[in-house]
């Protein structure tokens, strides 16, 4: 009488399947993120490192440094507000309300996924710049847009949007009309229904959408440096400064100020993650 | 609160989704809406909650006239087929809503509100899961704080659409049993929308009986379970049988034969005899239905015979007894002992 | 109350999103149609147009090979530390352009381990199209994966055990099964990593040196045009690219209106 084989216990990679390919496709996966993402960026980090604690802090310390660091950071929260705001609103409409050309609108949201940065920045820059037909209209006020901090915030506004709207809408398209009537039902007038059952069942999404807007502006580039004016110490964003070091050879300082970023940027996704899985795990929705 | 409907008339988009209904609601009762998916229950439900307003037609509580006040003003609680809990509040916080959004005078106090909303909380059976989340209730537990919920407001009449729709079997009927009680105890007018006969026949005091946006027929489950006021109403509740037949000589005659039964109080004509499976006689008379057996299964502690009847074969169900003898093309002739006659409209 | 809305919403984004665009068009043809055909034909444009072309074509493949395996190894089997891999897949996403391009002049750069033996070996990867297509890759990783992993994980692996069960192998079921049902999620990831890949202007700028007329991809070149105060010129050239992103946006509606199920629900971006 044959006996069963025993089953092997303890760890194993991966559950059993009898689809083939496995070995196949996770090894070439790992080959390739390893040498496009993995090793390049640790070798970013080693040369940053390579300066030693005191040489790195001093780098980074950099009252230049630090100056173009306060730029991108504060821009990015202004314009990531901004959006959270008009991209909340933006999503409500979309979901909520019919009108003519309702699908257009749906579809030019993702305009910044799909137009180049660069033709971007040329194009904001020709609008705002104070021969442009909007900055024309600042200009006799005083108000410079182009070339100052506010065009910068522009710029990040509109590489920023489509994240808000396109983390809240789906979201937003969940909440079910059930949800608004019962608050009806219970005496809650539209205002309530708004402040109190419908905004804060879209805050972990808001709150995502803010992240990511503020990520992708921080570490933008193309579509802010036409804008900006790059004036060291007033418009001068970390990004910019990174490609400044490198037509200097300085490769190190690029790289300090990088790891800087990279590191902010990490504390973000994580930020990001966390937010997510509390949230599905407190309502059961997140995205 | 007595409710009364005058007359209501409702279209979407020019489709008309109730013609004409009128439905007196008794204050204290609990009254169901029976009927299959769109017959207009659903519809009739939230337009005396005032989630729709009547095309045309009165909606009135007691003697005042709301046909044309806000939901938040008719003060009405309403439990959704799929609870509608806030997802991101509490349980507690949850059953105090409608009270924390009353305008500042009528607001109770916050520790009132408490009070009260762990009192509800009791009530429904949920005592110390106040600080969950609705993610994490079961479905009937959901339902339960949907219930408390809308109680919290003290609510005029209370409308549960679909309440247990979404639950499975087990515990829709424990709920069943749950609601009724909840409904003793409280004394609320409920009206709740089912299309489960099985549920209006054994909770509510009277069953309203819907089909195509018209009210068929109203009454206490006896009454249309026993009576049955119109062919619909007949063939919806309950298991039924039809045969075509004629009254003529104060008899039934079916395919050309009388079958034994008086006809009493019937005009001459043709129509459409109905009867239940147990609520015949078998004979052994040649002035019977007869038919023979083309199937059969058991049911609880009888057995449900399936028979072809006539030329043309028509099917009638009969209960026998659960030892009957009776096989795969047995001949059985029987009568009906009660049965509803619905002549053919001229 | 709700027309203030849209029209609040309507005019936000006719301010940040279709302004830009008609002014590119507008600046382009500012000069009228002869100069906007002439300025695209000079060699210079000829040679950027070639290079981007070139670049998505490397590029776009060897993503698509990498995001149909990720998807396949995510989606299929059950392994420990999956949902890490899913998360790093992401990571380039929150990496700065600048950055991207960074990374590889300093893994290929004349001060770092490598750069000395390629230099003797007479292999060029900085400002040369190796490093080009080294960065437009980086920044366009997860496009294709990121669609697929979603769609893949809601398909499940049913059809493709069906498959195995009636005799197929490993290929034919992936050819046969999993393809036809992925194709239009891939073609969605395709659209939008080729848009990225043919638009991507800080990666690149940072490892392509600039040479005129053989590194200068489009995005590089209507930068060089545009500080030359070239203006017209620039956005001739910024005007094919807006092309690309709107006939981009325009598949990628139709992909959503007409086949809305076949493409995962998690992924409208």
């Amino acid at each position: 009488m044959a006996t069963a084989a025993p089953i092997r216990a303890g760890w194993r990679l991966k559950q059993p399947s009898v689809i083939p390919g496995f070995g196949l496709t996770l090894g070439f996966t790992l080959t390739y993120f390893s040498l496009i993402i993995l090793i390049p960026l640790i070798a970013l980090m080693l040369r940053a490192a390579g300066i030693g604690p005191a040489g790195f802090w001093a780098a980074a310390t950099d009252p230049r440094v630090l100056a173009s660091l306060r730029t991108s950071f504060t821009t990015a929260l202004i314009a990531a507000s901004i959006n959270v705001v008009f991209g909340t609103l933006i999503a409500w409409v979309l979901v909520r309300y019919r009108f003519p050309g309702r699908r257009v609108f749906d579809a030019i949201v993702d305009l910044p996924f799909a137009l180049p940065t660069a033709v971007a920045g040329i194009a904001l820059t020709a609008i705002y710049a104070p021969s442009g037909s909007i900055g024309a209209l600042f200009a006799p006020l005083g108000i410079r847009i182009a070339y100052t901090p506010i065009g910068i915030v522009i710029a990040m506004v509109f590489i920023g949007l489509p994240f808000v709207v396109r983390t809240v809408q789906p979201i937003l398209e969940e909440v079910s009309r059930e949800i608004e009537e019962a608050s009806a039902t219970l005496g809650a007038n539209r205002f309530q229904t708004i402040t109190r059952v419908i905004l804060p069942g879209l805050a972990p999404a808001i709150l995502t959408g803010f992240a990511l807007a503020f990520a992708r502006a921080v570490g933008e580039y193309g579509s802010v440096i036409f804008i900006a004016g790059n004036i060291p110490f007033v418009s001068e964003i970390a990004p910019l400064l990174i490609v400044i070091r490198l037509e200097e050879f300085n490769y190190t300082g690029a790289a300090v100020i990088a790891t800087v970023m990279l590191s902010i940027s990490f504390l973000m996704l994580l930020f990001i993650n966390l937010v997510q899985a509390w949230s599905r795990k407190r309502y059961g929705y997140g995205n | 609160m007595q409710v009364s409907v005058k007359n209501v008339r409702k279209e979407f988009d020019r489709f008309p989704a109730l013609h004409d209904v009128s439905l007196d609601i008794v204050s204290g009762e609990l009254i169901a809406l029976l009927g299959p998916s769109g017959s207009g229950k659903t519809t009739l439900l939230r337009l005396i909650a005032g989630l729709e307003y009547p095309t045309s037609g009165a909606i009135y509580f007691g003697d005042e006239d709301a046909s044309h006040k806000s939901v938040q003003e008719r003060n009405v609680g309403f439990v959704f087929q799929h609870y509608a809990l806030f997802r991101h509040m509490t349980i507690l916080e949850n059953v105090s809503f409608g009270l924390k959004v009353r305008p500042r005078e009528t607001r109770p106090a916050a520790a009132e509100i408490r009070r009260k909303a762990l009192e509800l909380l009791d009530l429904v059976q949920l005592s110390g899961l106040e600080k969950r989340y609705p993610n994490q209730l079961s479905g009937g537990q959901r339902q339960r704080v949907a219930l408390a919920r809308a109680l919290a407001i003290e609510p005029r009449v209370l409308l549960l659409d679909e309440p247990f729709g979404a639950l499975d079997a087990q515990v829709r009927r424990e709920l069943r049993k749950w609601l009724r009680e909840i409904h003793d105890r409280t004394g609320h007018t409920t009206v709740f929308v089912t299309h489960d006969q099985e549920e209006a026949l054994e909770l509510s005091d009277r069953l309203c009986v819907m089909s195509q946006g018209r009210i068929e027929q109203v009454g206490t489950p006896d009454d249309v379970y026993d009576r049955p006021a119109s062919p619909f109403v007949f063939g919806f509740i309950g298991e039924s049988s039809e045969l075509p037949a004629t009254v003529e000589n104060g008899e039934f005659w079916v395919d050309g034969r009388a079958i034994g039964v008086a006809a009493t109080d019937q005009a001459p004509g043709k129509g459409k005899l109905y009867f239940r499976p147990h609520d015949v006689d078998l004979v052994e008379a040649d002035a019977a239905l007869a038919g023979v057996v083309a199937g059969h299964r058991r049911v609880g502690g009888t057995r449900r015979v399936e028979l072809s009847v006539g030329g043309d074969h028509r099917k009638v169900e009969l209960d026998l007894p659960f030892d009957h003898p009776a096989g795969e093309k047995t001949r059985l002739a029987f009568r009906p002992r009660r049965w509803r006659f619905f002549p053919e409209a001229v | 109350m709700q027309w203030l809305l849209i029209a609040i919403s309507l005019a936000f984004m006719g301010l940040f999103l279709v302004m830009p665009l008609y002014a590119v068009f507008h600046e382009a043809l500012r000069q009228g149609v002869g100069v906007f055909f002439q300025s695209l034909q000079s060699r210079d444009a000829q040679s950027a147009i070639r290079l981007t072309l070139l670049v998505a074509a490397i590029a776009v493949p060897l993503n698509v090979v990498f995001g149909i395996c990720a998807a396949w190894a995510i989606a299929k089997y059950e392994f420990k530390g999956k949902a890490f891999l899913i998360t790093l897949i992401d990571l380039p996403f929150s990496v700065s352009p600048v950055i991207s391009g960074l990374v590889y002049v300093l893994l290929f750069g004349s001060g770092s381990l490598l750069g000395p033996w390629l230099r003797a070996n007479g292999v060029e990867i900085l400002f040369a199209v190796p490093g080009i297509v080294l960065a437009t890759i980086f920044v366009t990783f997860p496009f294709v994966a990121r669609e697929l992993i979603p769609l893949m994980q809601d398909q499940g692996t049913g059809d493709e055990e069906a498959a195995i069960s009636l005799g197929a192998n490993g290929w034919q079921t992936f050819f046969r099964v999993t393809l036809p049902n992925i194709k239009w999620g891939l073609l969605y990831g395709v659209l939008l990593c080729n848009a990225r890949a043919m638009g991507e202007f800080g990666a690149v700028a940072v490892v392509s040196g600039k040479i005129r007329g053989q590194t200068t991809t489009m995005p590089l070149q209507v930068e060089m045009l545009y500080n030359e105060y070239n203006g017209t010129a620039a956005f001739a050239l910024a005007s094919l690219l807006a092309l690309l992103a709107l006939v981009t946006l325009v598949l990628k509606s139709i992909l959503e209106w007409r086949f809305g199920d076949e493409l995962a629900a998690s992924g409208r971006h």
